[in-house]
């Protein structure tokens, strides 16, 4: 004879009031997380298929989008100049300023770990820099490295050194913003330098019984302990590359440093010199906030979404084998 | 996924937060009535209307313009006006899309005034100047090409630029010049004698800087020293086809190759901000210099010591005929589409644009060219030799100024584009660059005229 089930002996009112109760609780869950439903749509979502929307239209802000197809893309991959040198400058960044950028906070980081007096104090100069706003360190970078009046060109002039244009230089600009870049590395050093602190001492003890000299116990020992931490400052890195901005706007401005018709900036300012510091989303604000192609800037934005969320997979999928993970071989 | 989007996301806000620091740190002057004047509007019987004019101009210019504007402030109950200075074409382009702009704009960059009319966004004012009988041959027939589009009035002319040729008599008389260069030939060896290097081989006075991006130095102001003509009959862009061009192109790299391109590149960063009392030419590092009428108020106020003389630009020796006649451009105002109160806005800018004391007063604070054809002879203009230079290459009919399109200045942008890498050394073959930057010109237009992507 079969057993009677529980749900069997449960009067009907009873799993009606059951129901209430979930249908409130699912309420609850909803209503407290309305928050974030509400944000993300109307942050996130929304902003979202509203461009990928906007990108198949021509729309000028002034007259209601009109759709014209996949003219943006065409446009975009066949007939805008400005885009492959733009693609180019931002794959520079992601090649030469966020290795730059990693190695020197690492270093920093480990020269200040080892540090034994006036820790606190060298940590703080140190972090200093990313403190300050992108916008003022850019105008002191352009100052200090003045190829005329700057004190570095100075300084190496009284060295017998003749120093390049800089910012002025197609061929220097985009270092001189590596330079920038390193300067204000603060945030990247302090997570290295925390993640460095957290090495067990007695995997280094035990390297060097094993007769490890220093740069083993680093190679051995501190990077596998660390990799994670390396591969979130490679991801965040080239985020930040295919993002940047700010720096290379001022900079490109700054460094032109003269107007055209009583006051007005002209287009070829950006990416002075010679289009050398031309990034993507510097073309994209261009598009978009000086040129008011909306339509066209969506497109834009579509493919550094795509670009951004496959060069993220890639680094991810390829770190996979190389993170150090506890209970895994590195 | 998330990563890639959080990361498109940030983009477009960091792009917007950008977009929205440039439309700001304007100075805003207003300029309320104090008490109504004799001969006053009297249409006022409320409050007064709140009229919003955004101009170019900042600092000591805004104060000129700002105490014109008090003027017709005074005179009008009925408004009371707040100027904001400081204003370029990306905040107006901006206020026009945002559709929540001025009720009054002004621009400086007159080429323009295509992509303002044909976009809609600033208003037809055909109606408004047929209705109070504003006739547009009171503007001499520069001023009213670019002030239209297609034959869509959209602006008026409010002051006018022309370019001429300055140059510092102290640095000429020591080189055993006495008179300035009348041809390119002239000022090319005589740029070569003036130019000194210090010790260490670098610039230090330069004899004239052809450098395309500095100070006012563009396609645009150097064309009419060559006849260069931006584009046919039919409208296609021309840089290839008119050899002026090549010839211009050819002779302003040659003189950036006797300086050293490195070597002038480091010169111009260490010379002063345009705009500022340490100008090149004003603290003599520049002997001679191609600039707009306006210097000669900045010279005035800020190196009233300054030994200069002005003159018409030199020309290509085999245009002698060109001589005397310049570059031309203005300054244009418009009424923006979204604009509240556009029937004041229309009396204050037929105020601004028509009156001939208001357009004297403002020329002799400015030292801007007056636009309207009796206010240029207006006995309100206080006589100056330097500026009246700039009053003849105005009126000289063969002056002349670049095609209004559709595209606005885009063609000029792609064209100095060009000239960057021209000028860098990087362009081996000019007459092809030249062919290139034609289609890229065509098509743009053909795009803007049809409106399509991008």
């Amino acid at each position: 004879m079969r057993s009677l089930g529980r749900r069997d002996v449960i009067p009907s009112a009873r799993r009606a009031s059951r129901r209430r109760a979930d249908w409130r609780r699912r309420g609850l869950v909803l209503f407290l997380m309305s928050p974030w439903i509400i944000g993300f749509t109307v942050f996130f979502a929304y902003p979202i298929l509203d461009t990928a929307y906007l990108s198949f239209f021509h729309y000028d802000l002034l007259s209601p989008p009109r759709y014209i197809g996949l003219d943006n893309y065409r446009f975009l991959l066949h007939d805008d100049p400005r885009v492959w040198p733009a693609i180019k400058n931002t794959l520079w960044l992601i090649a030469v300023m966020v290795p730059a950028r990693i190695v020197f906070a690492l270093a920093i980081a480990l020269m200040l770990a080892r540090i034994r007096s006036g820790a606190g104090v060298a940590r703080t100069i140190f972090y200093l820099p990313a403190l300050v706003p992108p916008v003022a360190a850019t105008l002191g970078f352009v100052y200090l490295l003045n190829p005329a009046t700057g004190p570095v060109n100075k300084g190496l002039g009284v060295l017998g050194l003749s120093g390049p244009n800089w910012f002025q230089s197609p061929e220097w600009a985009k270092p001189s913003l590596v330079l920038l870049g390193m300067w204000a590395v603060g945030n990247v050093m302090v997570i290295f330098l925390a993640s460095v602190l957290d090495v067990p001492r007695q995997l280094y003890e035990a390297a060097e019984i094993d007769g490890a000299g220093t740069f083993q116990r680093f190679r051995h020992v501190t990077v596998p302990a660390i990799s994670p931490v390396i591969l979130f400052a490679i991801v965040i890195g080239v985020i930040e590359a295919l993002q940047y901005f700010t720096q290379a706007y001022v900079a490109a401005h700054i460094a032109a440093g003269q107007a055209s018709q009583a006051g007005s900036v002209t287009t070829s300012e950006l990416g002075y010199p010679l289009g050398s510091t031309l990034f993507y989303p510097i073309l994209l604000y261009d598009a978009a906030f000086r040129r008011f192609t909306m339509g066209y800037a969506s497109a834009l934005t579509m493919v550094l979404l795509v670009v951004a969320f496959a060069v993220t997979y890639v680094i991810i999928r390829r770190s996979r084998s190389l993170i150090y993970q506890e209970g895994t071989q590195s | 996924m998330r990563r890639g989007l959080t990361a498109t996301l940030a983009t477009c806000a960091l792009a917007l937060v950008v977009a929205a620091c440039g439309g700001g740190g304007s100075k805003s002057t207003s300029t309320s009535a104090a008490s109504s004047t004799p001969g006053a509007s009297t249409a006022a019987s409320g409050p007064a209307t709140k009229l919003t004019l955004w101009v170019g101009w900042s600092d000591r210019e805004l104060d000129v313009f700002k105490k014109v504007v008090s003027e017709y402030d005074a005179a009008h109950p009925e408004v009371t006006i707040d100027l904001v200075g400081g204003i370029d074409d990306d905040k107006i382009t901006a206020a026009l899309r945002s559709g929540d702009g001025p009720d009054a704009v002004s621009s400086f960059t007159s080429s323009n005034v295509g992509a303002y009319c044909s976009s809609g966004g600033w208003i037809d004012l055909a109606p408004y100047m047929q209705q109070d009988g504003i006739d547009a041959n009171i503007f001499p027939s520069t001023a009213q090409y670019y002030t239209q589009y297609n034959g869509t009035r959209c602006a008026l002319p409010i002051l006018a630029d022309s370019y001429g040729f300055y140059y510092n008599k102290g640095l000429l008389a020591k080189a055993g010049a006495t008179a300035p260069p009348k041809t390119v030939a002239e000022l090319t060896e005589l740029a070569k004698k003036l130019t000194t290097r210090k010790a260490d081989g670098s610039l230090d006075v330069v004899g004239f800087d052809p450098f395309f991006g500095f100070f006012q130095n563009t396609p645009t102001s150097f064309a009419p020293l060559f006849g260069a003509q931006w584009q046919d009959q039919n409208g296609k862009s021309t840089l290839a086809t008119d050899p002026s061009w090549a010839k211009m192109l050819t002779w302003q790299k040659e003189l950036i190759d006797f300086y050293g391109y490195d070597d002038l590149v480091k010169w111009q960063a260490g010379v002063g901000d345009e705009f500022s009392a340490s100008n090149a030419f004003e603290t003599g590092k520049l002997a001679m210099n191609l600039d707009g009428e306006w210097r000669v108020a900045f010279i005035q106020n800020e190196h009233p010591d300054l030994q200069y003389g002005t003159a018409p630009a030199p020309v290509d020796e085999a245009k002698s005929d060109l001589y005397g006649t310049g570059y031309i451009n203005g300054t244009i105002i418009g009424i923006p589409k979204a604009g509240k109160h556009q029937d004041l806005a229309w009396q204050l800018v037929k105020y601004l644009t028509t009156d001939d004391k208001a357009l004297a007063e403002l020329s002799n604070g400015l030292r801007n060219v007056p636009s309207t054809t009796s206010s240029a002879k207006s006995p309100d203009l206080i006589p100056d030799q330097n500026f009246s230079t700039f009053i003849d290459i105005f009126n000289n009919p063969k002056s002349s100024t670049n095609p209004i399109t559709a595209a606005g200045s885009g063609y000029t942008d792609l064209f100095t584009s060009f000239l960057a890498n021209w000028q860098a050394g990087k362009v081996k073959d000019l007459q092809a660059g030249l062919a290139e930057v034609d289609k890229s010109i065509d098509a743009q237009k053909e795009q803007a005229e049809a409106g399509q992507a991008p």
